[in-house]
């Protein structure tokens, strides 16, 4: 019969049992520790060393041979190998959830392949394939094109490493999009290719945009492949993480520093945009 | 961009008409061109490579083969891959199920902070890794005496290779089994609990079950990242050989030195280790969006 | 302290953030009996019953479940049953496995486990199912074997989250009317939660009424229905016609039209009257004393059953619920007589929300 009741009793604020709390602290601490000694360490070290010395070191830094050409050179050739991995990664994407055949599985696994196999032996099997000691490399280079140790092997490499990237943001897109809506278009009389660009495109541009950025992203790292078939000519073949490479082989860690901030810098605003968009992209998509 | 739809055009769209064959024939001419120019793209980019790298591995024959990977120095540089993979493995599991948990479970501050610091390691170039551990641990560094004062090698060691493989791999087993524990929720956890069992009952005999798809896919990931570190752990490791050769580091240095083979056949080798990876990266993909799903 | 309460609970509270959920509640849940919250959602009802069993820690109060206090206790020491919402089975395990949970964590035999296993397999007629996964069971199923599993470990009482509300109307009507069986059946103390006032007038002994925070009313199911003491009560139970007006002479003036029922209420205060469609009485329009002015809109019949929409001169609207061999001979635009005899009356503090589910 009585409705709440006030009582004139003080109330006394209640905490969660001291046990619970201690193992929360416990794994909250470790996790914590895990990351600011393995993560905020390093790269703490390498700001600081890139900014003890101002933007001298840096300019220094640009001075040597080759500087310019290898930032000029990654910067393109990452570009130039996002581009290429968003157009032929969406028409993999679409072909991979749209279309049904046998060796479907096979072929999403050798889409997978850049991830699992090192960079290194990726770099490795492009020389053993179009090497200049090779039938097809001897074929272009009669015609004056040189496959490997060339700036167009440095691109090469980057399209391998980087396929996978637009792939697997636009999949998943491609998966939840209800056929529902590409039906409606169709019955209002849009052709195929329309349908294409006014249903679909719309929705995957984004998950595209965000595959190239981070395929951008990480060409702009890319070492393990690049310093087998690129040869790693100053001024011609020579990239960004090369450079830094250098820099540190030649005990001017402060100088690599500085090059390595600003390289790092970039990769790092590309995938924090990067990592929102996709998550607002599957917010939405589940809406 | 808006497309404009025009009036509907008036065809004869009966089943069996010449307007219907001719579309179907149009529409598998498409489907054929773009399945035709994307496989191309992959015999070209993949395919082609792997079937040079096995040509030129198997070029001196199998006898060469096997001397080949039972040589010392080889077998040092494997078991050199092995012990870092181990240890990799050990530790970013274990610290990473427990963190990927806090970032779910918790609510604090700092949660996005540590959620970006997770990413960072995907956006470093693994020379800027290597570049790193000089400065903190090589001559100069800022933990550089300590070590020394107590006769511990990190930088030119097995030390360095160790963290700095680490350092590259810790977001794997995070950003796979995150995901994972926020799409299952609490609610078995919390039946777990009203039902009797201790928090390590309820972590062994329903968490762990319900995550081992997305554990082993970070598991699987971190396997195959770690053998095939070349850029950060070439810096770090000096190049010693015999002592800190790894097995992508014995091929960098085989091919220098002009043993092209015996640098095809370890590479292959590599390749064929990331393939069985590749395996069960693959099924337990599927297996983790299959749990997910419920 | 009354040995006839298995749960009691004394000014509990829970605050999230500056947010408050529960407002300084207490109430008991008698020994062997069926207790509901019911509520509409936001009510805080889940809170309360998480509350109990441990998963939320309360801001403020007390809870003891058969006399023994428990507010400092873990979720597992207390010794609930708890069934959610959504089943929450573990989908790794088999069936058997599931209901097996509550003892295989306390370390009983095998053989005993099988035992009582195979017991409550047959109490929820589901042995055929017992090695069966999960995502096998139709969700009716699986509630069944939440069920099964929730009593195996024989706790002290049950507590049930919503564990209806994923199920569809048909299914939700059948486990109903199961559930009551199978209370008569162990006459294990139960609490459950629910917004659906059918379930909890038809299966509850004690009905308690919650919203926004605090408890509006305790009572039997007949009393709450029967006797609405406040005006959220009176509308959030059976869906009752609302009339806004003001108080007059003991009456409800809504327009041109007194309804009686407001002898209690302070002259000139602004009120509602509440009267339910089945409470309706109609006759032919003519001179009489208490009958309001109403002209019919529409009338629609659904079986056994008819309903009729009114309009009231100053526009409001009324609908009327009456067997359909009662029906007089209407027609839409016919004027008739509305009697609201039955109508309840409270004052109107500050705008509520719309009071009926």
């Amino acid at each position: 019969m009585a409705s709440a009741a006030h009582t004139v009793q003080r109330k006394r604020v209640l905490r969660a049992p001291t046990a619970t709390r201690l193992r929360h602290w416990t794994l909250r601490g470790a996790a914590i520790t895990y990351l600011v000694a393995m993560i905020v360490v390093p790269v703490a070290a390498i700001i600081s060393k890139g900014f003890a010395g101002g933007l001298d070191t840096f300019r220094e830094a640009m001075a040597s041979a080759g500087a310019w050409e290898a930032i000029r050179l990654t910067l393109v050739t990452s570009a130039l190998a996002a581009i290429t991995n968003a157009i032929f990664g969406t028409m993999l994407a679409y072909v991979l959830v749209r279309y049904r055949f046998r060796g479907r599985g096979l072929l999403s696994a050798i889409v997978d392949l850049p991830f699992a196999i090192p960079t290194l032996v990726t770099g490795v099997m492009l020389v053993a394939i179009y090497g200049p000691n090779t039938p097809i490399g001897k074929a272009f280079g009669s015609v004056g094109i040189q496959l490997m140790f060339s700036q167009l092997a440095v691109l090469l490499a980057l399209c391998v490493v980087t396929l996978p990237f637009v792939v697997r943001t636009v999949q998943p897109v491609l998966l939840e999009l209800d056929t529902a809506e590409e039906e409606a278009a169709q019955v209002l009389g849009a052709s195929a290719w329309k349908t294409f660009r006014a249903v679909v495109m719309p929705a995957i541009r984004p998950a595209i945009a965000a595959g190239a950025l981070l395929a951008f992203a990480r060409g702009l790292g890319e070492f393990g492949s690049i310093v087998f078939v690129s040869g790693n000519i100053e001024g011609r073949t020579k990239t960004a993480p090369y450079f830094i490479f250098q820099l540190t082989n030649q005990f001017k860690p402060d100088q690599a520093a500085a090059v390595a901030t600003l390289l790092f810098a970039i990769s790092f605003a590309l995938v924090l945009v990067t990592s929102r968009l996709v998550r607002t992209e599957r917010k939405e998509a589940k809406a | 961009m808006s497309v404009v739809l025009g009036p509907p055009r008036l065809v004869d769209v009966t089943p069996g008409s010449e307007e219907m064959r001719r579309r179907g024939r149009r529409r598998a001419l498409v489907r054929g061109a773009i399945v035709a120019a994307c496989l191309l793209y992959l015999a070209v980019v993949l395919v082609a490579p792997l079937v040079g790298i096995f040509l030129s591995a198997f070029s001196e024959g199998l006898p060469t083969v096997f001397e080949t990977l039972t040589a010392p120095e080889v077998r040092h540089a494997f078991f050199l891959t092995f012990q870092i993979t181990i240890v990799t493995l050990l530790v970013t599991t274990s610290l990473g199920a427990v963190t990927a948990w806090v970032l779910v479970r918790h609510r604090f501050v700092g949660r996005r902070i540590m959620n970006a610091l997770v990413e960072l390691p995907l956006a470093m170039s693994p020379v800027t890794v290597g570049l790193a551990c000089v400065l903190l641990f090589g001559r100069g560094g800022w933990f550089e005496p300590w070590f020394t004062a107590r006769g511990i090698q990190v930088i030119f060691a097995l030390p360095s290779m160790i963290l700095v493989t680490i350092f590259i791999c810790i977001p794997f087993v995070i950003r796979s089994v995150a995901p994972v524990l926020e799409e299952l929720g609490t609610e078995e956890e919390d039946a777990a609990r009203t039902l009797g069992a201790s928090t390590s009952q309820t972590l062994f005999r329903v968490i762990l079950p319900n995550i081992r798809w997305g554990l082993l896919y970070g598991i699987a990931l971190t396997t195959a990242r770690s053998i095939g570190e070349i850029g950060a752990v070439l810096i770090v490791s000096g190049m010693l050989k015999g002592q800190t050769e790894t097995a992508t580091i014995y091929v960098l240095t085989a091919f220098e030195e002009r043993m092209d083979t015996e640098g095809y056949i370890v590479a292959l080798t590599l390749a064929a280790i990331s393939i069985v990876m590749l395996g069960v990266i693959e099924i337990s993909k599927r297996r983790k969006i299959r749990e997910v799903m419920g | 302290m009354t040995t006839n309460a298995a749960i009691r609970v004394q000014n509990l509270t829970k605050k999230f953030g500056s947010f408050v959920a529960v407002d300084d509640i207490s109430f008991d849940a008698a020994e062997g009996k069926i207790t509901a919250l019911l509520g509409p959602s936001g009510s805080g009802k889940s809170t309360v019953l998480r509350m109990i069993a441990g998963l939320e820690t309360p801001t403020a109060g007390r809870i003891w479940i058969e006399d023994d206090e428990t507010t400092f206790k873990s979720v597992q020491e207390r010794r609930v049953g708890f069934v959610f919402q959504h089943y929450a089975l573990f989908r790794h395990m088999t069936v058997a496995q599931n209901v097996a949970f509550g003892l295989a964590v306390r370390k009983q035999s095998k053989a005993d486990q099988a035992e009582r296993v195979d017991e409550l397999l047959d109490l929820v007629q589901l042995s055929p199912f017992a090695d069966r996964y999960p995502d096998q069971l139709s969700g009716g199923q699986r509630q069944r074997v939440a069920l099964a599993r929730a009593l195996a470990p024989r706790p002290r009482v049950l507590l049930l989250d919503e564990p209806f509300g994923a199920l569809d109307a048909r299914v939700r009507k059948d486990l109903r009317h199961w559930l009551d069986d199978l209370h008569r059946e162990l006459g294990v103390t139960s609490l459950f939660v629910t917004h659906d006032q059918d379930e909890a007038l038809e299966l509850a002994h004690e009905v308690v009424v919650m919203h926004e925070g605090g408890i509006e009313q305790m009572g039997s199911p007949s009393q709450i229905y029967d006797e609405p003491q406040t005006a959220f009560v009176a509308g959030f139970i059976g869906s009752p016609n609302v009339l806004h007006g003001r108080v007059a002479a003991g009456h409800v003036l809504v327009g041109d039209h007194r309804v009686p029922g407001a002898d209690h209420l302070a002259e000139g205060a602004a009120a509602r009257a509440f009267v339910r469609p089945h409470d309706v009485r109609l006759a032919e329009w003519g001179p009489d004393g208490g009958a309001v002015e109403a002209r019919v809109d529409r009338v629609s019949s659904l079986g056994w059953l008819s309903r009729v929409m009114l309009r009231l001169g100053d526009g409001q609207t009324i609908v009327a619920e009456m067997p359909s061999d009662e029906l007089i001979d209407l027609t839409e635009g016919t004027t008739v007589a509305v009697d609201l005899r039955r109508a309840k009356a409270f004052e109107t503090a500050e705008p509520v929300g719309a009071p009926s589910e």
